[in-house]
């Protein structure tokens, strides 16, 4: 009886169903109880006050079964409402209205006000003029220092290994704890362009500082989702000796098109299609993601190579010089990074 | 349109690629001004002050060490001079009784004659009997090699103070002797008996006294006063970790906005030295800052290619901001009070009825010419009324 009345009183909100079942289940449950439970008993509308919520039940056991009861007639009206839509749409055939496009993070994003216009002259001039106009008008063509931090482990060296097979015309040096100030004058003697630098934190690869070397800026990121060779699955053989073709997605901004040329500037102008390699870079949402893919006939597209993924943490004008560089861009969290829809490259 | 508007425009802006900027922030335009009609990177512009005559000319200091004269007015540039003499780019630029003082990196101080706008003066060289190297009208002193900033007294235009990197602050007379008036020294040694490194990055005048501040590119903020004995700095502070670029006073003279590579800004009061608050929104490095000399306004242009005006007091924040597509390098805020009193249009709307007396005045001429004519057949009233009816009816012109 008690059972009952609880069950009576507190379903101000449930169907006639939900109660008609549980005055079932009482029946089934207290045989002998007789008179008054007989399935005819009136309904009570349960005198709640206004805008009681079931997170005000005391009893936590009472509360978890209001709350799944609640759950599961949403679940059941969600149902009911697609099902009666799609009839309607059936219904309609070709007259219906297009879907309506779900809401995602890369739809609303906050339009830049530095997204590149692609006939600014201005623009256009500041690109044609900058540190990597050498390399866009074909005086130069690249090669790349690649190194570590200081004694790194297993994973970093053979990252850097793969890495020097992706980039065509690259060498790797052990770095033996030597400054980068002092090397890179070295390099420049020699002829490089540019150097990486990949940071190894608890012998796991952290993080890359890119720098374009006469004098051309340093971009330092933060590298996460390191897979080597053997981590991925169902890859391809090594890459070969050929040129690979770059694909640059989505770098849409002033600062995204600085960082999309810098990208460019590792690999030589001349892709060979022969080869059929490419080496991709897509921007989402600030993360740089880097694939590299051969294509092949019968199988498709094959994933070779490592992969990992970039944040941009700041972008220095000049070589290396942390302390007393001046910086074009960094990364500052607790203002750039107030909106989920804001993005800077 | 533009150049008509010119002078209106609250901040002008010089940038890397060789275009003047000219920014009005109550209509919230940018208008581009280059001195050869395409921008090009040998003009960047690396100095920027006010010429004769207030805010209508301007003097912009370029790359390939030449000085454009700009007016803001008319918004075009009026000629240019070469100045030579020593390398590297002009580190500042002023101007005081009709002469043209610049400075480079190399440490030569030059004052050239402004009568010379448009040729390149390589003026002959007179030697004087005492040596001190002074040509016919023209002053030349040796900083010192590494000046990164030569700032001029606003109090007194013929004083002018220069610092660098290893370079000493140092205060000229230049009507007086070759000499620095005043030669800062370096502070004591530090806590591990080491050398503290100098490198004056920006000098401001603090008005109303004798002294001087710098901030350095070791992230100090250093006060000088001429006047005390004492030829160390009278207070230091410190702010950030990172190489302070610029400096600008704030209109009530007690504090100094200072800026680092990291784009970070900070008041710091210069009292006791304690850092009052920061403003936020820069996302590189701090090229240019200058205050409204009344207004709590501040501009600030660097690296991230925004121009960006703060609100200082009450609240502090961010008022307005201008995407600006070239590395900016350095700045100039008009100090006019009216900012918002402009006429909302150009001057048409004045055109209109001047136009309309000449008409009303060829139609006078017209019809006294009838009337002589005519004589008799038309009525004079009849005339003056149609003439006070035209000039009732300002906006429209007579058929």
């Amino acid at each position: 009886m008690a059972k009952a009345g609880d069950k009576s009183s507190s379903s101000g909100k449930k169907s006639l169903k939900r109660k008609a079942a549980a005055e079932e289940l009482q029946e089934a449950a207290g045989a002998g109880d007789g008179a008054t439970e007989n399935g005819v008993q009136p309904p009570k509308a349960a005198a709640f006050p206004p805008g009681f919520s079931i997170s005000e039940i005391k009893n936590k056991q009472r509360r978890h079964l209001m709350f799944t009861r609640w759950k599961q007639q949403q679940r059941k009206e969600k149902l009911a409402a697609k099902k009666k839509l799609k009839k309607e749409r059936e219904a309609l055939g070709d007259k219906a209205p297009p879907k309506p496009v779900p809401k995602t993070i890369d739809n609303q994003r906050v339009y830049d006000e530095t997204t590149v216009d692609p006939n600014d002259e201005e623009v256009a001039y500041d690109e044609a003029t900058d540190e990597f106009a050498s390399y866009f008008n074909k005086q130069t063509s690249p090669k790349i220092l690649i190194t570590t931090s200081d004694r790194p482990h297993g994973r970093t060296v053979r990252l850097c290994e793969q890495l020097s097979t992706v980039i065509p015309n690259s060498h790797v040096y052990y770095r033996r704890g030597l400054a980068l100030k002092k090397i890179i004058p070295q390099c420049i003697a020699r002829d490089f362009t540019d150097l990486i630098v990949i940071n190894e934190d608890r012998k796991t690869p952290n993080g890359l500082i890119l720098s374009h070397l006469p004098n051309g800026p340093t971009a330092h990121f933060k590298m996460s989702s390191v897979r080597l060779r053997k981590e991925i699955k169902r890859r391809g053989k090594d890459p070969t000796e050929h040129i690979p073709e770059i694909i640059l997605n989505n770098f849409t901004t002033r600062l995204g098109h600085s960082i999309g040329r810098m990208f460019a500037s590792l690999f030589p102008h001349n892709p060979q299609f022969i080869g059929r390699q490419v080496a991709t870079f897509h921007n989402q949402r600030d993360y740089i993601f880097f694939r590299f893919h051969r294509s092949e006939k019968k199988v498709g597209i094959q994933e070779l190579g490592p992969r990992f993924t970039l944040k941009l943490r700041s972008l220095q004008k000049g070589t290396f010089d942390s302390k007393y560089g001046e910086y074009e861009w960094v990364h500052k969290p607790r203002e750039m990074d107030t909106s989920r829809r804001k993005f800077h490259l | 349109m533009a150049a008509a508007a010119a002078r209106w425009n609250h901040v002008w802006v010089g940038t890397e690629t060789g275009i003047l900027k000219g920014v009005n922030l109550q209509r919230k335009q940018a208008a581009n001004f280059t001195a050869g009609g395409q921008p090009r990177r040998e003009e960047a512009v690396s100095a920027l002050c006010w010429g004769t005559g207030g805010e209508t000319q301007m003097l912009v200091g370029c790359a390939d060490r030449t000085v454009k004269h700009f007016s803001t007015e008319d918004g075009i540039f009026q000629g240019q001079r070469h100045c030579p003499g020593g390398e590297g780019m002009f580190r500042g630029l002023a101007q005081a009784d009709g002469t043209l003082i610049t400075c480079v990196d190399s440490g030569i101080l030059r004052v050239w004659h402004d009568k010379d706008k448009d040729t390149s003066s390589d003026p002959v060289r007179l030697p004087c009997p005492d040596g001190w190297g002074r040509w016919a009208g023209l002053l030349e002193l040796r900083v010192g090699p590494g000046v990164c900033r030569m700032r001029q007294d606003p109090a007194h235009p013929h004083v002018v103070a220069t610092g660098g990197k290893e370079n000493a602050l140092k205060i000229w007379d230049l009507q007086g002797s070759e000499e620095p008036v005043f030669r800062a020294k370096n502070v004591r040694n530090d806590w591990l008996d080491l050398r503290v490194p100098i490198w004056d990055q920006d000098i401001q005048f603090l008005p109303g006294s004798q002294k001087l501040v710098t901030c350095t590119g070791y992230h100090q903020v250093r006060v000088y006063d001429p006047a005390s004995p004492q030829r160390r700095p009278v207070l230091e502070t410190t702010y950030g970790e990172y190489p302070l670029t610029a400096m600008t006073l704030t209109p009530g003279g007690n504090s100094v906005i200072v800026g680092n590579t990291h784009g970070q800004l900070a008041e710091i009061d210069l009292r006791q030295g304690r850092l009052l608050g920061c403003l936020k929104g820069l996302a590189g490095s701090v090229r240019g800052l200058q205050c409204h000399p009344s207004k709590p306004l501040l501009a600030s242009c660097g690296l991230d290619r925004v121009l960006r005006i703060h609100r200082i007091q009450n609240p502090r924040g961010l008022e307005h901001k201008v995407y600006l597509k070239s590395q900016l390098n350095c700045l100039l805020l008009s100090g006019r009070d009216n900012w918002e009193d402009e006429p909302q249009e150009p001057q048409e709307p004045n055109k209109v009825p001047l136009e309309d007396t000449e008409t009303d005045e060829l139609w006078a001429s017209l019809e006294a010419a009838a009337k002589r004519k005519l004589s008799g057949l038309e009525q004079p009233q009849g005339a003056l009324q149609t003439r006070r009816r035209k000039k009732k009816r300002p906006g429209s012109t007579s058929p």
